[in-house]
């Protein structure tokens, strides 16, 4: 196993709603994992079933191999960074960083060593008398990071910890979190619906939805070959056609035949298939796949954003190079970036939880 | 210019219910029965009878506040925790005697502690010796308890329901026993109510004369009692005024100390 935290067969309902059905998770040491998904999917049930703030239904919470679920949380060695900060108003920043260490009986110059350090990591150094409510929201979120750091957990749980703060500051905040775990070598659990922030810092993704783990792995393996049609649609921008897979290497879209790098689906079979906006090529009408006619163009800063209209349907395209709207192009798409998935089966397989 | 027009009526009613009445209360407490600036009204205090009926004052509204305290605070914490403060409608049964008068209420009790009342009905059904209930101080704590405990509930459970539970849920996190998140977290956050749950116990209970009339059968005096015979048995309006200004002082000495309890309990915790 080696695996510090492991959930087993986890169900958790609210007032007769599934919210879990029978998960499997399991967390490795010094681990960045991140729990992605729309909000409903279950994603912050599992963090407060991990933290001890809910307890499951059904299944096991193990630590070490141990089971936890007696634990509260109090007892556990983790600790939580709150989504709304959470940090004491009646308490000056000295004294919320302070709170665990002083309820666990350190000394008053451990004390204040562990407040000294945790504001230089968190770059808020000589803040020790501030009050809360004198910080803005990301000194606020930090200072939540550093009270809950100076315990020295074993692992972190952070539940959208930079969902109140504006982009720029989101931005700074991740590469702050990824220098954090770095230094602190701990495992951190992440919850976030935000699948930017999910693939900047995490070394292993959770795709989640309706309660079921959609699809796990390395932020590229999520993004580059998501296993079916929510993940490719929840992770970026994405082109999801149904598709004809004729045989290995080959699918029909729209009635057009495109190479692929897929096999082993059979043959005539309805697959979905994605393609990202940003790997479909223009060119001129006739040396691509398709031909269609630009629709739409938007400047969105780093790159323009096209619509053509092609074979009855509206192609999204990303590209550095652009074509004024009403021009003729022609579709062309590189066989290695086409994704072909298999089409759910049912309602409740669409769902399911894919094994690796 | 209209705006402040606006204001105008409220003005008008401060100034004829407020400033002119205590203008006039300073003016008779201040003076005596031809007219000549005396402080004999204030320091009539310290006549034994005064003073004794202050001190009893002070005493039986110190033990009624306490008592509301210890009663509604538990509560607020139940209600908080239970999620049924939410729906409100335990708070509603605790507050719903408030809409019936006052008078009724009390009286209510007189009939209910009397020599031959309700308890002492059931205890001699019972077979038991009878107790004397009525015309003790403890039947005026009782009825101060049972008429100002509202107001105590009020503001206790209003300021528990507002404290963000994921506040609570960090101090857990952080290692935090219940014991040490009442004393550290529940209580430190909750003292702006419980200062203004314990001013508008206290200051309606060291005033009233009515709940020691009623349940003390006027044998008991308490300072409001005093103040209530020199304007209507005795009157002497400027013997009660006076007496009345010295009240007014420690009210505000009561408010002043605890506006300033609430400003230190909102900094520090530990």
């Amino acid at each position: 196993m080696g695996s510090l935290i492991d959930l087993v067969k986890i169900s958790k309902s609210f007032d007769g709603a599934k919210v879990l059905d029978e998960l499997d998770l399991s967390v490795q040491e010094n681990e960045f994992i991140t729990l992605l998904g729309p909000s409903g999917c279950g994603k912050t049930t599992t963090l407060r079933i991990i933290g001890g703030f809910e307890k499951p239904d059904e299944g096991q919470v193990l630590f070490e191999g141990k089971d936890i679920a007696a634990v509260p949380p109090n007892k556990r060695h983790l600790n939580t960074v709150f989504q709304k900060y959470a940090l004491f108003p009646h308490m000056n920043i000295e004294e919320n960083i302070a709170f665990g260490l002083k309820i666990s009986g350190k000394s008053k110059n451990y004390i204040r060593d562990k407040i000294r350090y945790a504001l230089k990591l968190v770059n808020l150094d000589g803040y020790e008398k501030r009050s809360v409510a004198s910080l803005s929201g990301g000194q606020q979120q930090r200072i939540a990071i550093a009270r809950a750091i100076v315990n020295e957990p074993r692992v972190l749980l952070l539940d959208e910890p930079l969902g109140a703060l504006d982009l720029k500051l989101r931005q700074d905040m991740q590469y702050e979190l990824i220098r954090l775990k770095n230094e602190l070598g701990i495992t951190f659990i992440y919850v976030t619906h935000d699948q930017e922030e999910a693939l900047t810092m995490s070394d292993k993704v959770v795709v989640m939805n309706q309660g079921y783990i959609q699809q796990m792995g390395t932020p590229e393996e999520i993004y580059n070959e998501p296993e079916n049609a929510f993940v490719a649609d929840f992770i970026g921008d994405s082109n999801i056609l149904n598709g004809i897979m004729l045989q290995d290497r080959l699918v029909e879209i729209l009635g057009y035949q495109f190479a692929c790098v897929d096999e082993g689906f059979g043959r005539n079979k309805p697959v979905d298939v994605v393609i990202r906006p940003e790997d479909i090529v223009l060119k001129q009408p006739g040396e691509g796949t398709l031909d269609g006619v630009v629709s739409h163009l938007i400047f969105k800063g780093v790159h323009y954003e096209m619509e053509v209209q092609a074979g009855g349907f509206e192609w999204l395209i990303q590209s550095t190079g652009c074509y004024p709207v009403g021009t003729p192009v022609s579709i062309s798409v590189d066989p290695f970036n086409i994704q072909i998935m298999n089409k759910p089966a049912s309602e409740d397989e669409e769902a399911i939880g894919v094994d690796e | 210019m209209s705006r402040k027009l606006l204001a105008g009526p409220y003005l008008i009613w401060m100034i004829c219910c407020t400033v002119v009445p205590l203008g006039m209360i300073v003016y008779y407490g201040l003076t005596d029965r031809s007219g000549a600036f005396t402080f004999a009204n204030l320091s009539a205090i310290t006549v034994p009878a005064h003073a004794k009926a202050l001190g009893l004052a002070l005493l039986l509204a110190v033990i009624s506040t306490l008592i509301c305290l210890i009663l509604a605070y538990p509560l607020g914490l139940i209600l908080r925790k239970t999620g049924l403060g939410q729906k409100g409608f335990v708070v509603f049964l605790f507050i719903l005697p408030m809409w019936m008068n006052f008078l009724l209420r009390t009286m209510a009790w007189q009939t209910i502690l009397e020599k031959h009342g309700v308890i002492n009905g059931i205890l001699s059904f019972l077979g038991l010796p009878s107790l004397r209930l009525i015309n003790t101080p403890a039947a005026i704590v009782m009825g101060m308890v049972y008429d100002f405990l509202p107001f105590m509930v009020l503001p206790v459970y209003n300021v528990l329901m507002k404290i963000d539970n994921s506040v609570v849920e960090a101090a857990r996190d952080l290692g935090a026993s219940n014991r040490q998140i009442l004393f550290k977290i529940l209580i430190p956050l909750s003292v702006p109510g419980i200062v203004s749950g314990i001013t508008m116990v206290f200051i309606p209970s060291l005033t009233t004369f009515v709940i020691p009339n009623m349940l003390g059968g006027g044998k008991l005096l308490l300072i409001g009692n005093i103040i209530d015979q020199e304007f209507t048995v005795g009157s002497n309006w400027h013997l009660g005024s006076g007496l009345s200004l010295v009240m007014m002082v420690f009210i505000l000495i009561s408010m002043l100390f605890l506006a300033k309890f609430d400003k230190g309990g909102e900094g520090n915790a530990f």
